[in-house]
């Protein structure tokens, strides 16, 4: 028999390791010489036929061969694995300013989005929402907020009606008598929504936006309005603007007032006085209308206009722009 | 009301000058819109008489002038056709620049040598019509420069008076106020009684005392008619916006901006036998000064002569006894109308008149007498005539009384939040012309007859806190005890619907809530449709009963302003009379087309559809877990595509739709592509369960798939629930996950692959137990349907 050195196998065996590209040429390798029927283990089947006293040595050699080949193999393996790894992360490199997979750019409608933080901020200080429907009897609309049958007062709203008698909304302040018919005081509401006009140009539209105010409890005073209204101006528009009160007149407040802004132009400089909203103390005939005593409890209102808001905010120009829907207008309000 | 700053300076001492004015007014609650000058400034215009006026040799329209001004006299070329010897006419001399920008320089005009210009209104800014040169009374001092002359160096305030304070309609009134707030002193105006000459009275019967209890009248014979306005009156009446229109009404119209008292004067040579102040008969005709022919209701007042109405009462004269240039002999009329039988009846006839104006707002019941003689004087002083006695006829009975009322401290002061002395209250009283007792702590007024608008404490109050100031008044931060009472947790907010469908592309749009009746007609949605009284335009005459033709209309638009994709989603009312009535329902509309997803270069683009559209419908189910409680069923919508169409059915309700727009109504929309629509009820929509929390289940769950060819007229939802019925407790979920028509499958079916995740709570499952579940589901799919099992 010719007796193949385990060394002559090893270093033909390691060759093969180097040059194996991938896993499965290397797993051929291992079981070429170390699987059961491989060269390697070969040998050690063979060392019985040595004599006793090499038997133990040739045994040595052959097994330090198999472990030098296993770790040989290992460590290629791992290269190739690592290569491997490399080859993939290569072949997935991507663009990565190529852009993303989107869906259109959705948004709020500014109207909504002013209202959305005119809730929040009267939410925060207490005032919970409170809802009416948008057509009115002239009760709601009218005669339970003290305007008088006739009386010029009715004409400051240029009014929708249906042919049965019944309008269009023109305010918000409906709410304040559905509210205080249905509860007890003290009540604490904003009723936001859509009100009517029938009156159409450039600085008005058919339709828009209203947010009425209301508290109605014991001894609340006007001093306690114009903390609110002041309150809520600088949080509406996150700045210290200075606000004014100028006595006005509502049917169903007295005092009224309108509130002045004295708003900021782009470059900081002090501007024009602006009109944001009305207000005063709910008239003791609107709370005797809704069996509450006027000499026991007091309250105050106040009407603003959403749109009103919306253009200050966002220096919007022109009122009509709302309505029309344009994206590109409304996609600046994201 | 319009007024002159040097007209109310007349009336009360001020040292404000007319923005001041203007601001304590404003602050006072009387806003002024507006200061704006007289004229604009005049410099170099004089008052110039022309002293010749020869006819131009080479031009037929122009006149060559002489004309004196300041110092010297100049030639003058003049195209006007009222240039004549002896006029008083504004000169601009060399030098002056017009308002419109025009410079005055020395010219040759057809070969004559012009120094100067005359001038018309609309020339000098004063005016929009010309009848040529402005002419100037006779006595106009020549050489004075125009603007001393006129008085043009003046502002006029424009207030925009709130309803209650028709007290404010006069110069006296806003004087009074001003005085009330500056502490400036009333000038008194002394109006004597005119002596009567002859002895001519009218007849007058009070037949309806309540709406009209006090009614003056007086005869004044023999008046020039063609007499002119002195120029200061003419001017008073220009600043406040009023036209000179001969001297009678030009006086009446003083008196009523001057005092407050709208005042007539009748023809009186047209006026057969008494004077009558009573209702109108339903029908009774009567010609307005206007010329408008109307017929009366018998809610108005008229007054009338033995024949007819010659007057609708504190509205209008009529126009057979106006006063023409052929009057000689008036009958004045000063009367106190009831505010309640003058509101709205001009209105009703699309009248607007200053009379009217005042009268619904309430006239001083104490005026009539006072504003007779006043005008009286003026008209004889004016254009002569011989006045008679003053005829007064009264009700007492029915003028109002000025109310007594209790101002108490205390209650004004807790109202206001204050601390305001006594002191303080009656000085702001006495100043606004209150009579005062004073009641302990109390306070008993009675306002001055021209406020109509005191009845009550509270009037008082807020006539305190004007006057004193609001921004004068305390204010105090918000706190105080809070009304806790949040929202109800089983109703998802709004707000988190429309930011889930904002996340998912969604734009919120707002669109009108009138529609016209043609586009609900078109999309077979005017059932029930309610139409407005007095719409803007017919594009707005009815209440929409859907959100679509708002959607319709935006997506109209945006699509013509080129954006091919997107989507929109409105949240409003939409109105609708039914049989149980009117209605009003909160929907959500939604509108998509264009692409599934941005375009992108990782896969060919694909059209939305129906799929896309029902996906965010369920994906909103989703938000309130209660999407297990709403089917969707085949519908048909005229405007939908018969075969993409649903309805959103919850507890036996359709609550909404769904579908793909039908191809007729693209057609008629002229898109050139389609479009996903949806609308669903919002109280369906926000309508949610609180969870109640169930452990979950700590054992593997297993999946088996099943697919079989069957019918495609068999609904998915219907095999579903077929297979969930079938697999009973262990089946935890079963979903349709493949659809596969073509190949291998006979055409009028389809297969389709369901999963079924299968679990028990409590161990795990053997597979006798799942083998068990899977053909019993099949069986039961057997059993209803003709199904053939595949792979």
């Amino acid at each position: 028999m010719t007796t193949v050195s385990p060394q002559g196998l090893l270093e033909q065996a390691l060759e093969r390791v180097q040059h194996a590209t991938n896993e499965a040429s290397l797993d051929e390798v291992r079981v070429a010489y170390l699987g059961k029927k491989g060269l390697l283990t070969g040998l050690l089947k063979q060392l019985g036929q040595l004599p006793p006293e090499t038997r133990r040595e040739a045994g040595q050699a052959v097994n330090r061969c198999k472990q030098s080949l296993e770790s040989a193999i290992e460590s290629r393996r791992e290269t190739l694995h690592r290569q491997a790894i490399e080859a993939r992360l290569e072949s997935e490199r991507v663009d990565i300013t190529m852009p993303g997979r989107t869906l259109p750019a959705g948004g709020p409608h500014p109207v909504h989005r002013a209202l959305d933080r005119i809730l929040a901020i009267f939410g925060q200080l207490g005032f919970n929402v409170a809802t009416g429907p948008e057509v009115e009897d002239d009760r709601y609309n009218f005669g339970a907020l003290n305007f008088p049958e006739h009386h010029p007062a009715r004409a400051m709203h240029d009014t929708f009606y249906l042919p049965d008698g019944r309008v269009l909304r023109t305010h918000t302040s409906p709410v304040q008598i559905r509210v205080m018919e249905a509860a007890e005081p003290p009540v604490r509401i904003v009723a936001p929504g859509r009100v009517f006009r029938s009156d159409s140009d450039q600085t008005h539209t058919p339709q828009f936006h209203q947010v009425e105010g209301l508290l109605v409890d014991r001894d609340v005073s006007f001093a306690d309005l114009k903390g609110l209204l002041s309150a809520f101006v600088n949080a509406f528009f996150e700045e210290s603007l200075e606000v004014r009160l100028r006595p006005s007149y509502f049917p169903f407040t007295e005092p009224s007032a309108e509130v002045d802004v004295r708003w900021r132009n782009e470059d900081g400089t002090t501007g024009r006085w602006l009109e944001v909203l009305g207000c005063g103390m709910v008239h003791p005939n609107v709370l005797a209308n809704c069996d509450i005593d006027p000499e026991e409890y007091t309250g105050y209102a106040f009407g603003l206009g959403v749109e009103r808001f919306a253009m200050l905010r966002y220096r919007v120009n022109d009122l009509r722009l709302f309505f029309e829907n344009d994206l590109n207008f409304l996609g600046q309000f994201r | 009301m319009k007024i002159s700053y040097r007209w109310l300076k007349q009336w009360v001492t001020l040292d404000l000058d007319p923005e001041q004015v203007a601001e304590r007014f404003t602050l006072a609650g009387l806003e002024v819109d507006q200061v704006s000058p007289v004229a604009p400034p005049l410099d170099g215009v004089v008052v110039g008489e022309i002293l010749t006026a020869e006819q131009h040799p080479d031009a037929d329209r122009l006149k060559v002038c002489t004309v004196a001004g300041d110092q010297q006299v100049r030639t003058i070329v003049c195209g006007a056709p009222n240039a004549r010897v002896g006029l008083k006419v504004p000169l601009a001399t060399v030098g002056t620049i017009l308002p419109g920008g025009l410079k005055i320089k020395p010219a040759k005009l057809r070969g004559v040598r012009s120094e100067g210009m005359l001038c018309s209104e609309p020339e000098l800014g004063l005016g929009e019509e010309s009848g040529g040169l402005l002419e100037l009374p006779s006595d106009a001092p020549t050489g004075e420069a125009l603007t001393d002359y006129l008085g043009l160096d003046d502002q006029i305030l424009d207030i925009d008076l709130t309803p209650n304070r028709a007290d404010c309609l006069s110069v006296r009134g806003l004087a009074r106020e001003l005085a009330a707030l500056t502490g400036g002193k009333l000038t008194p105006l002394s109006i004597d009684p005119v002596e009567p000459v002859i002895d001519n009275r009218p007849v007058i019967h009070l037949k309806a005392a309540a709406d009209c209890p006090r009614y003056i009248g007086r005869i004044v014979r023999d008046v020039d008619v063609q007499a002119a306005t002195p120029g200061w009156m003419v001017e008073a009446l220009r600043r406040s916006g009023i036209r000179s229109l001969g001297p009678i009404v030009d006086v009446t119209n003083f008196v009523l901006l001057e005092l407050g008292q709208p005042m007539h004067a009748f023809d009186l040579a047209t006026l057969k036998g008494d004077i009558r102040v009573r209702r109108a008969t339903k029908g009774e005709p009567l010609q307005l000064l206007d010329g408008r022919d109307i017929a009366l209701d018998d809610d108005m007042l008229v007054i009338a002569d033995e024949q007819k109405p010659i007057a609708l009462g504190g509205v209008m004269g009529g126009l057979p006894t106006a006063v023409s240039d052929a009057t000689r002999d008036i009958l004045l009329e000063s009367a106190w109308f009831d505010p309640r039988v003058i509101a709205g009846r001009a209105r009703r006839l699309g009248l607007a008149t200053e009379s009217a104006h005042r009268f619904e707002r309430g006239v001083d019941p104490e005026l009539q007498r006072e504003a007779i003689e006043r005008a009286t004087a003026l008209i004889v002083e004016i254009a002569g005539g011989q006045p008679g006695p003053v005829e007064e006829s009264v009700s007492t009975a029915d003028l109002p009384v000025q109310p007594t009322v209790r101002l108490r401290m205390n209650r004004l002061n807790r109202l206001l939040g204050s601390d305001l002395d006594v002191t303080t209250v009656e000085r702001i009283l006495l100043g606004l012309g209150m009579s005062l007792e004073r009641d302990g702590e109390d306070f008993l007024v009675q306002a001055p007859s021209a406020r109509r608008d005191i009845a009550i404490e509270v009037d008082l109050i807020e006539e305190v806190a004007r006057v004193f100031g609001y921004d004068n008044l305390p204010s105090r931060r918000p706190g105080g005890g809070l009304n806790i009472e949040v929202s109800s947790e089983s109703q998802l907010p709004e707000q988190t619907l429309r930011t889930q469908l904002i996340a998912r592309g969604f734009q919120e749009i707002l669109t009108w809530s009138f529609v016209s009746e043609e586009v609900l007609d078109r999309l077979d949605l005017m059932d029930g449709a309610q139409p407005l009284a007095n719409p803007l335009s017919r594009d707005m005459a009815v209440l929409r009963t859907s959100l679509l033709p708002g959607l319709l209309e935006t997506a109209s638009g945006n699509l013509r302003r080129q954006h091919p994709d997107f989507r929109l989603f409105e949240t409003g009312v939409c109105f609708q009379r039914g049989d149980e009535g009117f209605s009003e329902t909160r929907r959500l509309g939604l509108l998509m087309t264009g692409l599934a997803e941005g375009e992108h270069f990782s896969a060919r683009p694909r059209s939305l559809d129906f799929f896309d559209l029902k996906g965010e419908v369920e994906q909103l189910l989703e938000l309130n877990a209660c999407a297990g409680d709403f089917r969707f069923e085949r519908s048909e919508h005229s405007w939908l595509h018969p075969g993409q169409s649903a309805d959103l059915i919850c507890d036996g309700q359709r609550v909404g739709w769904l579908g793909q727009l039908h191809p007729m109504l693209l057609d008629q929309l002229d898109w050139s592509q389609t479009a996903f629509v949806a609308e669903i009820d919002m109280t369906a929509l926000i309508r949610r369960q609180l969870p109640q929390a169930s452990p979950s289940s700590r054992y593997p769950q297993v999946r088996r798939d099943i697919s079989f060819v069957i019918e495609d007229s068999v609904p998915a939802s219907d095999i579903l629930e077929v297979v969930r019925t079938a697999g009973g407790g262990l089946l935890h979920r079963a979903a349709i996950f493949d659809e596969y028509r073509g190949q291998g499958v006979d055409s009028g079916g389809r297969s389709l692959s369901i999963s079924l995740i299968l679990r028990h709570f409590s161990r795990t499952l053997s597979d006798t137990e799942i083998e068990e579940v899977v053909q019993s589901v099949l069986l039961a799919l057997r059993s209803r349907y003709n199904i053939k099992m595949r792979g």
